[in-house]
C-alpha cells in the first residue's frame, strides 16, 4: 500500500515538473530539486549532485536522464527491489514526458495562431528570466543549505559537496575553463573526476 | 508518385539512433536531427527551425518535445509516439544501468574520491549556463528583478520553483492581455 502511495507520488510529482519546465534541462533540473530534495526529501542535496552528474556525461537529455535516476532511486531505496525500482524508473520518465506531449499536440493544431502572437511573446519575456533565477537557485541550494528556525534563517554549507577548501578551488576552476575556455562539460567532469582521485 | 509512409519500426530505430548518439542535452541533438531528417527526405531543412523553436517554448525537454513534433510530421500520434519512445529509450537503458550499479559501487575508496572532485565541478557547470542565459535575456531592471527574485525565493525561502512559474504565468498573461486591450 505504501509502495502503491509513492508511486502514485512519483507520477503526480513528475507529471508537475513535465508541465511547468519552460526553459530547457537545466530549468528541469532546478524543478526536480525542488520537488524531490527540498519538498519531499526523497534524495539528498549531495545524491543530486551525484546524478546531475551521471546525467550530463551519458546520451540523452539531461533532464530525462535525470527522472529516470531518481525514479529508480527513490522506489529502490523505499523497498529495496531492482524490479520495482524500474517500474520506478519507467513511471518518472513517461510522467515527465505526458504533459509535454499533450501540449505539443496542441500547439501543432494551433500552430499559425500560436506563432506570432504578442500575448506569447509577453509572456515569455517574463518566463526567461525568471528562469535564469530558478537555475541559480539550482545551484546555489547544491552548495549553501537555508533551515528556518522561528524566523531566523540559518545558512550551512552542504558539506558532502564542499569537504574542504580544495572543493572551492575546483568549483572556481571548472568555471573558468568551461565558461572562458568553452571546454566540453562531458572533459570537465572527467576532469573533476581525475583531480579528485589525485587530491584526496 | 504517392510518397511510401515512413513505418513507425524505422521512426523509433532513427530516433533511437540520434538518442543514443547525443551526450550533453537538446541543443546538441539539432544538428544530428537535421542532418537525419533531411537526409531521409522526412523534414526539409527550412522547416526544422520552426520545429526548434516550438519546441523550445513548449514546457518539457525540448529533445523530446522536437521527437514529437517530427514524429507527428511523419505518421501522425502514433508517428510520435515512436519517435519519442525511440529517442529515450538508450539513454533510459544506459542510466538504468548506471544507476543499478551505482548503489554497489558507492563506496569503494576510489569513487567516493573520484566524486568528490565531480562535485563542486556539477555546480560550476549549472552556473556556466545560467550566466550564459542572463546574458542573453536580463537586459532590463524588470528581467533582473523576476531573475533575483525567483533566485531568492528558491534558494533561501524554499519555495518550490513550480509555483513561481505558476505565479508569474498568471500575471505575465494577464498583464499582456491587458495591455494588448489597452492598446488597441
Amino acid at each position: 500500500m505504501d509502495t502503491l502511495i509513492l508511486f502514485l507520488q512519483l507520477f503526480g510529482t513528475f507529471f508537475l515538473i513535465g508541465a511547468f519546465t519552460i526553459g530547457g534541462g537545466y530549468a528541469m533540473l532546478s524543478l526536480i530539486q525542488g520537488e524531490v530534495v527540498t519538498a519531499h526529501h526523497w534524495i539528498s542535496e549531495s545524491t543530486f549532485t551525484d546524478i546531475v552528474a551521471i546525467s550530463q556525461m551519458t546520451p540523452g537529455p539531461i533532464g530525462i536522464n535525470s527522472a529516470t535516476y531518481v525514479g529508480y532511486d527513490v522506489i529502490a531505496q523505499a523497498t529495496g527491489s531492482h524490479l520495482l525500482g524500474i517500474c520506478g524508473s519507467a513511471t518518472a520518465t513517461l510522467a515527465l514526458m505526458i504533459p509535454s506531449f499533450i501540449i505539443v499536440l496542441l500547439i501543432v493544431r494551433f500552430y499559425t495562431q500560436f506563432k506570432n502572437s504578442a500575448l506569447f511573446e509577453g509572456v515569455m519575456g517574463w518566463l526567461r528570466p525568471a528562469v535564469v533565477g530558478l537555475i541559480g537557485a539550482a545551484a546555489v541550494i547544491l552548495v549553501v543549505k537555508t533551515t528556518w528556525f522561528q524566523g531566523t534563517p540559518a545558512f550551512t554549507i552542504v558539506e558532502e559537496n564542499f569537504p574542504d577548501w580544495k572543493s572551492w578551488i575546483l568549483l572556481a576552476a571548472a568555471f573558468c575553463v568551461s565558461y572562458w575556455g568553452k571546454v566540453n562539460p562531458i572533459l570537465v567532469i572527467v576532469g573533476g573526476a581525475v583531480l579528485g582521485l589525485l587530491i584526496y | 508518385m504517392e510518397k511510401k509512409p515512413v513505418s513507425l519500426w524505422q521512426i523509433f530505430a532513427v530516433f533511437a539512433k540520434i538518442g543514443a548518439f547525443t551526450i550533453g542535452g537538446g541543443y546538441a541533438m539539432i544538428p544530428i536531427i537535421q542532418d537525419e531528417m533531411a537526409r531521409r527526405g522526412w523534414i526539409s531543412e527550412d522547416e526544422l527551425p520552426d520545429i526548434v523553436a516550438l519546441s523550445q517554448s513548449a514546457p518539457g525537454v525540448m529533445a523530446v518535445n522536437i521527437s514529437i513534433f517530427a514524429g507527428y510530421r511523419l505518421r501522425g500520434i502514433k508517428g510520435s509516439i515512436a519517435a519519442t519512445l525511440g529517442s529515450i529509450t538508450p539513454s533510459f537503458c544506459i542510466i538504468l544501468a548506471i544507476a543499478m550499479l551505482f548503489t554497489s559501487f558507492k563506496d569503494n575508496p576510489w569513487v567516493i574520491k573520484a566524486f568528490k572532485g565531480i562535485r563542486p565541478v556539477v555546480i560550476a557547470l549549472i552556473a556556466v549556463p545560467m550566466v550564459n542565459m542572463a546574458r542573453k535575456c536580463c537586459k532590463s531592471w524588470w528581467a533582473w528583478t523576476l531573475a533575483v527574485a525567483s533566485l531568492l525565493l528558491v534558494a533561501f525561502l524554499n519555495v518550490s520553483p513550480i509555483y513561481i512559474i505558476l505565479c508569474i504565468l498568471i500575471t505575465a498573461f494577464g498583464y499582456t492581455y491587458i495591455k494588448e486591450k489597452w492598446t488597441r
